[in-house]
């Protein structure tokens, strides 16, 4: 009998592939509702990281001996996973990095020291996370350029007819990110970098919160630079990918010196490697490519179109029950959405909210959300965040609404 | 004995009336709603102690070697700490302030309150009644 993707989607299959799920949190069974924060890792991904260590670890690129090799294959293997993975034509526009904010900062630094200039002007969008406005703001004080922002509407949207207004030719690259983590909203990105295009201008975006749950093609969007971080898609943390097109990377100088990243060394001159090596300097984090990978793998077994199904019938039924206690109030009501649910509740802090939640085992991320400027905007101190995974279950949304209520009781 | 670890004492003996976590929470919270705490004049920039999640205003004031403290925060729970906090310290000699080993938080079981990562402001609120004392100290030797 064939089995169909919505039949081969088994929650409590699935929840039982990550440990962490059955530990307990101040004695109580943990609710953990703060992926957007950093996702939990399946045993398959642990498995492969420890067997690494255990029998398959030697650096990689370098040795001429059999242990070397194949952690050099592994770790190519990854890299190739990843490539197909977001559909990348070349897996030289694959590079290594520490995270998503590396990815930006490499290229804030590498493509705006060769192509910022005074007087030209950085474009970003009044939602990003400090990862991507603070590494814009250095590079434009260093170069005497402006940043600018396209604002943002009272549901969390970017405002278009704004951004395009901010988009001339004295933009030099358009920095902005797929999903907020703040507010959960999915920015039409593909629109924009279109438009961008049409001035030649190229766009990076931030897609740390995109990839653990949407497809990510990156051609179809035809996004010059797409940066995400490993441990928010299930992965090891320590490690993420930058990818960039091969046009620009080849022109770009390198962000890092030292080993791996040249071809010849002398005290007058270096000549340095080919893409992606000529942004991986020194050693790499073999372990964590090589569980990133593992990651990837993961991913697809379930499948996006699942888990797609799955987060939105969660973002869904949150929305409902969170709306229904009194007082609380979503930030963040775009029309698409991912499933982040920031909210406040008046007259109680999310210092307060968080502390109390802690206590019954309930993991939720409480503050400003390295969106400080974003909270300014809607003139609030911060919210309480509950992001789910695919792992999460309805049950989930019951706890945490139980918990609302029973907190705001003790608040009030 | 010293007069802050007297006080630090009480308040053990004060919580370990509590049988669990939500009576000792409800309690902080009510200390927290109940006292205003700091004159609204000093609720500015000057004196503001800036956390990720919460945020603390402090003013102290100094009168024979001996410094008040008065506080407040944002966030309920920290403001009821915040409470305990002034109970212990304020008041005191500037040179008790400067060397008290604050352990009844730990013993009453708020340590994660005070936890550099909670970034709720109380951590540097605590360094900073301790500079208070410190100067004041040096100021009078």
């Amino acid at each position: 009998m064939e089995v169909t993707a919505q039949q081969a989607f088994d929650i409590d299959k699935i929840r039982k592939d990550f440990p962490l799920l059955e530990q307990e949190m101040n004695g109580k069974p943990i609710i953990f509702l703060d992926s957007a924060a950093s996702s939990q890792k399946p045993a398959q991904v642990i498995d492969r990281l420890n067997d690494y260590y255990r029998t398959g670890h030697a650096n990689v690129h370098r040795g001429v001996y059999q242990l070397s090799q194949e952690a050099t294959m592994a770790f190519e293997e990854a890299r190739e996973l990843v490539r197909q993975f977001i559909n990348a034509p070349s897996e030289k526009e694959v590079i290594f990095v520490r995270g998503c904010t590396e990815g930006i900062n490499l290229v804030a630094s590498s493509y705006g020291r060769k192509f910022i200039n005074q007087g030209d002007a950085v474009l970003i969008t009044a939602m990003e996370h400090h990862s991507n406005i603070v590494p814009w703001q250095m590079i434009c004080e260093e170069r005497g350029a402006e940043l600018r922002v396209a604002p943002v509407n009272d549901a969390g949207e970017i405002d278009l007819d704004a951004l395009y207004e901010l988009l001339d030719e004295r933009v030099k690259i358009v920095s902005l990110v797929h999903v907020s983590n703040a507010l959960g909203t999915v920015n039409p990105v593909k629109a924009i970098i279109d438009r961008a295009h049409e001035l030649n201008i190229p766009v990076l975006v931030d897609g740390a919160q995109a990839i653990p749950h949407t497809q990510v093609d990156v051609q179809a969007l035809d996004a010059d630079f797409y940066t995400f971080s490993g441990h928010k898609m299930f992965g090891p943390t320590g490690i993420g990918v930058l990818y960039g097109k091969e046009e620009w990377l080849e022109q770009m100088p390198p962000y890092h010196g030292g080993g791996e990243m040249i071809k010849t060394v002398t005290f007058e001159k270096t000549t340095y490697n080919e893409l992606p090596h000529k942004f991986e300097a020194g050693t790499p984090d073999i372990s964590g490519v090589i569980g990133l990978g593992e990651a990837v793998r993961y991913i697809q077994s379930i499948g996006y179109e699942n888990i797609s199904r799955h987060e939105h019938e969660l973002l869904v039924y949150a929305t409902e029950q969170l709306e229904q206690i009194e007082g609380l109030r979503i930030i963040g009501t775009a029309k698409e959405k991912a499933s982040v649910v920031s909210f406040i509740v008046d007259g109680v802090h999310p210092y307060d909210l968080g502390a109390i939640l802690d206590k019954l085992g309930i993991a939720v991320r409480t503050g400003h959300h390295c969106t400080q400027p974003l909270m300014a905007r809607y003139e609030i101190p911060g919210t309480v965040r509950a992001s789910f995974a695919f792992y999460n279950n309805k049950a989930d949304i019951d706890a945490l609404v139980a918990g609302i209520n029973r907190a705001v009781l003790m608040l009030k | 004995m010293n007069p802050i670890n007297s006080i630090q004492d009480e308040i053990i003996d004060e919580f370990a009336f509590f049988g669990d976590w939500m009576e000792k929470y409800e309690y902080i919270i009510d200390l927290g709603k109940s006292l205003p705490l700091i004159d609204e004049q000093y609720k500015d920039e000057d004196h503001l102690i800036k956390g990720c999640q919460s945020q603390v205003w402090l003013h102290a004031d100094e009168a024979e070697g001996k410094v008040s403290f008065t506080a407040d925060s944002d966030a309920v729970i920290t403001k009821g700490i915040i409470a305990l906090l002034v109970r212990v310290l304020s008041g005191q000699k500037a040179e008790e302030i400067a060397k008290a080993d604050l352990y009844f938080i730990d013993k009453i079981g708020l340590k994660e309150h005070l936890s550099p990562t909670r970034s709720n402001g109380l951590v540097s609120m605590v360094k900073q009644m301790k500079m208070y004392g410190l100067a004041i100290n040096a100021k009078s030797q």
